[in-house]
């Protein structure tokens, strides 16, 4: 097979399914549609068995290169809610190790017949290179420092529904705060509001943003209270970051960065303040969330469901006609 | 076998010239402007060609010992051949290393069993590459190695590349070096900018090469050693070169084709294709060392061939090995992005980089009688496009799919013996 | 496409009015009888018979329902969900009134009864459509009818509160 075919994996390999592996692929368009839908699906885990047939008779195969059992359960959890059967691969490092590749795990899933794969990797880029071994869909679920889709769809749904803005967010004052140059959540996040409308402004040390910088970035997180804020989101700080000489001492990283308690009481309660989880307590967030009035991190892991249901249906079920007729009698 | 070269037009040092060749036991015997063939003369038509010096690769990795999965030195100089090559310098690091008199002289041999191009070993500046300890710069260079480098990895420490330089002095050698400072490039895939920026991918940030660039040209200065830059990629290091060679140093420099035609835009599709060590960079970089090899701060166009079996390729970024493929395609890269005259292509490709591997005079010597036959006849106009399977290489990881290439090899000469024929390897 | 104008306004009205009062008599007066308009061409009708019933005897509740994430031709076709639903009340041991403006193959509505059985279990369900344009594929009969329109399949019909036109 030839090496240079073009591996930009255009939206979805099989006619009738898409893949979803970057907001910036989405477009605009994209996160409104999924945003919509994620209305119906929210409707649906209100009910009190929240379940429907959509994708009955769909195979959905988790593929988890990185631990992650909240962003996995999630995903599961999605699945079965719209009736798909689930596979689970939590490809340790042994079996890596023992020489099977990328490739060779994800043509051997494949060939059991598998609709889409909801895929973890610790390598950026791994997602759009399985989209093109497979007609499966793909769905990125954490691709290195790269992009986490559904993360920035979540984070946009729950901003939508706790300040009810169904048309968009022109105005919205956003601040990410953290280590933006490792975080996934942050370019995916960022992308997502910025599709919506939506002003961004990064606030970290230089050593936590990437080399080049195109958004709007500033080290004074004060400054950023001061001037008021509509969501505050908090990424982790990872411990690994200390051995890397990015920040000197997570102490003065919180001093610098941290939601402290003297910064909670400065924040406006309608401020909604926002984290991917799971909190690293005294560092990014020196506080108790519970105490926090504009808290929605546990609506953000509600939501999480919904959102991925919303993904999982949209890539198979192919939305291309928002007019289209059950009622044509022929398949065309 | 004797041969007649007819009808092709002569480019090399003296200029340029409408000229018929024959070539008898290994050396040109006759030039002139209408010859007629002796009997049991191989005629090579070179109607509307043109007939050069046989081109001399400064930097090929042919990966036996060790990776002849990837490359043997008998495909390698298949490849080499094809490309118009008569030479190659071969990098030492292979496994084991050419690090000592027995492997130089393995590689050697086999390029001389293999009969398609000569194999010249350059040897590692250290033992192992491993940075530490001098190899033994004299016995080698008594056994015909005339460049040393570590390539795959730059010296990193100061001191003992101050050492390396001062022993060098006086044995005839040359160090070459890959300019990378490893503390800032831990975890790189790509080129550090804007692109890497927005796919949240580890960059090798241009400073990590000009870094050691501006320290060698300062040992140079120190020591009067001289000095080989392999790979320049950014134009800063250009830059640098341009101005130790101003000052009078002893300092020449090389640049690879994909470094005067890609850029590290590439890597948005995540192909590891375009992975390599240094990286693509961007379209300002290409251009400062399209304008190096112009007004000569850059001696040579060298290949940087580097094999690599297809399912290594097929991976996430940071798990595939860096390095691209480049004998065959060097002509047809050159040609189609260097806005330069004919002759100036060809000096590149063959007497400049002839010279730096102290293979002068055998390599890239004018067209003329007496003269060893090492030729090479080409079609400057023709376009083509790469197709993996057709490369005689034994890998295919060439980034030249699908792009268009001006200049292709007909026929190629080694001291005499045709080892390609109207684009086909004789063995 | 030539288009032509079956149904105009006022014969809506009548027929919606004339529903109205089926449903009541049928039903033998409104208790435990709920309107549920299929998503999205059924919501607008099942607020006016709700109206309509209102006016002439006593309000029901109106609900609304999507059936898109039912249907049997997902994957096979492009989808989409037209809305969320919304059932406020309670469906175990109503009398449920599937209301659509047109009733063609049966596969909508026979998606909007599986929809509707995930909210409970209704003591019956009847179908009320404006327009039935024949061409059945399962075997699902309507209850009230606003207007029999025999059409031939590539024919598309719209029905609005304005009339009913095909084209």
């Amino acid at each position: 097979m030839s090496a240079n075919r073009d591996l930009r994996g255009h939206a979805g390999g099989g006619a009738m399914s898409r893949s979803l592996l970057s907001i910036d692929e989405l477009g605009h368009a994209g996160v409104q549609r999924i945003l919509e839908l994620a209305d119906t699906m929210a409707e649906v885990n209100r009910r009190p068995n929240p379940k429907v047939p959509a994708l009955r008779g769909k195979t959905v195969c988790s593929v988890f290169f990185e631990d992650s059992t909240r962003t996995r359960l999630s995903f599961e959890t999605a699945a079965k809610r719209l009736s798909a059967d689930t596979m689970t691969f939590a490809v340790s490092q042994s079996s890596l190790n023992k020489g099977e590749s990328l490739r060779d795990t994800i043509e051997t899933i494949a060939a059991m017949g598998v609709d889409a794969f909801v895929i973890r990797h610790a390598s950026a880029g791994a997602p759009w290179l399985v989209d093109n071994w497979t007609n499966a869909s793909v769905v990125n679920a954490g691709d290195g420092w790269h992009s986490h889709p559904t993360q920035g769809l979540l984070d946009a749904y729950t901003v939508r529904t706790a300040l009810n803005r169904p048309d968009g967010f022109d105005g919205l004052r956003v601040a990410i705060v953290g280590d933006i140059k490792h975080s996934r959540v942050a370019r995916s996040t960022t992308a997502a509001f910025k599709a919506l409308g939506a002003d961004v402004t990064w606030v970290a040390p230089r050593t936590l943003v990437p080399p080049t910088v195109h958004e709007h970035c500033v080290d004074d997180l004060d400054a950023v209270l001061t001037e008021g804020v509509d969501v505050l989101y908090m990424l982790r700080m990872q411990h690994e970051r200390m051995t890397e000489a990015l920040v000197p001492n997570l102490r003065e990283y919180t001093a610098r960065f941290g939601l402290t308690p003297e910064r909670a009481a400065r924040l406006d309660p309608q401020t909604l303040v926002m984290h991917p989880g799971p909190i690293n307590r005294g560092v990014e967030i020196a506080v108790d969330p519970t105490e926090l009035p504009g808290a929605v991190i546990t609506q953000q892991v509600a939501n999480g469901i919904a959102v991925r249901m919303a993904v999982l249906f949209d890539c198979l079920a192919a939305h291309q006609d928002p007019t289209s007729d059950l009622e044509r009698p022929e398949l065309s | 076998m004797n041969l007649s070269i007819l009808g092709g037009t002569v480019v090399d040092q003296t200029g340029e010239r409408r000229a018929d060749l024959r070539v008898v036991d290994g050396r040109v015997a006759e030039v002139g402007a209408q010859l007629e063939p002796h009997d049991g003369d191989r005629v090579l038509d070179a109607a509307g060609l043109t007939v050069s010096p046989g081109f001399v690769d400064l930097h090929t990795h042919l990966r036996e010992p060790g990776k002849e999965e990837a490359e043997t030195i008998e495909t390698g100089s298949r490849a080499a051949a094809l490309g118009g090559y008569t030479a190659v310098v071969a990098m030492p690091n292979t496994d084991p290393t050419q690090d000592c008199v027995s492997v130089v002289e393995f590689v050697r041999r086999q390029g001389v069993v293999a009969g398609l191009c000569d194999v010249h070993p350059s040897a590692s500046i250290t033992v192992g590459r491993a940075g530490e300890q001098l190899t033994p710069f004299a016995e080698l260079a008594t056994a015909g190695v005339k460049l040393f480098t570590d390539d795959g990895n730059g010296v990193q420490d100061p001191l003992l590349m101050r050492r390396a330089f001062e022993y060098a002095l006086g044995l005839g050698v040359t160090m070459a070096q890959h300019c990378e400072v490893e503390r800032l490039t831990a975890g790189a895939v790509m080129h550090e900018g804007d692109c890497c920026s927005q796919l949240g991918l580890p960059g090798w940030p241009s400073l990590a090469e000009e870094l050691m660039v501006h320290r060698d040209v300062e040992l140079v200065r120190l020591t009067g050693a001289p000095a080989h830059f392999l790979h320049l990629s950014t134009a800063k290091s250009v830059e640098l070169v341009r101005a130790a060679k101003a000052d009078g140093l002893p300092i020449t420099a090389e640049a690879t084709p994909h470094h005067i035609s890609l850029t590290d835009e590439l890597l948005r599709s995540y192909n590891a294709i375009y992975k390599v060590n240094p990286p693509l960079r961007t379209m300002a970089d290409v251009e400062a060392v399209r304008d190096g090899l112009v007004d000569g701060t850059i001696d040579a166009i060298a290949t940087d061939h580097a094999p690599h079996v297809a399912d290594t390729k097929e991976r996430p970024l940071d798990q595939a090995p860096p390095g691209m493929l480049g004998l065959e395609t060097a002509l047809g890269v050159a040609l189609a992005h260097l806005d330069m005259a004919l002759v100036d292509v060809v000096a590149a490709l063959a007497w400049k980089p002839a010279s730096i591997a102290g293979l002068g005079a055998l390599h890239g010597r004018p067209v003329d009688v007496g003269e060893p036959a090492n030729l090479t006849v080409f079609d400057p106009d023709e376009t083509w496009e790469v197709v993996p399977a057709n490369l005689a290489s034994k890998s295919g990881n060439t980034p030249y799919v699908g792009v268009p290439l001006r200049g292709r090899v007909k026929h190629t000469v080694l001291a005499g013996v045709v080892t390609v024929e109207n684009g086909i390897a004789t063995r | 496409m030539s288009e032509k104008r079956v149904l105009t306004p006022d014969d809506v009205r009548r027929a919606t009015t004339r529903m109205a009062h089926e449903i009541i008599e049928r039903n033998q007066g409104l208790d435990g009888v709920a309107l549920v308009g299929i998503q999205t061409g059924g919501v607008w009708l099942a607020a006016d018979l709700g109206a309509e019933i209102a006016r002439i005897d006593d309000a029901i509740p109106v609900g609304s329902i999507d059936a898109s994430l039912y249907r049997d031709d997902i994957g096979l076709r492009p989808v989409s969900p037209a809305a969320v639903s919304d059932i406020g009340f309670e469906v175990d041991g109503a009398t449920i009134v599937l209301v659509d403006d047109v009733l063609f193959t049966g596969r909508t509505v026979r998606a909007a009864l599986d929809a509707l059985g995930d909210y409970g279990r209704p003591k019956s369900v009847q179908l009320a459509v404006l327009v039935d344009r024949g061409h059945r594929e399962l075997p699902i009969r309507p209850d009230f009818i606003g207007k029999n329109l025999p059409t031939s399949g590539d024919e598309n019909v719209s029905v609005t509160a304005d009339g009913v036109v095909i084209s």
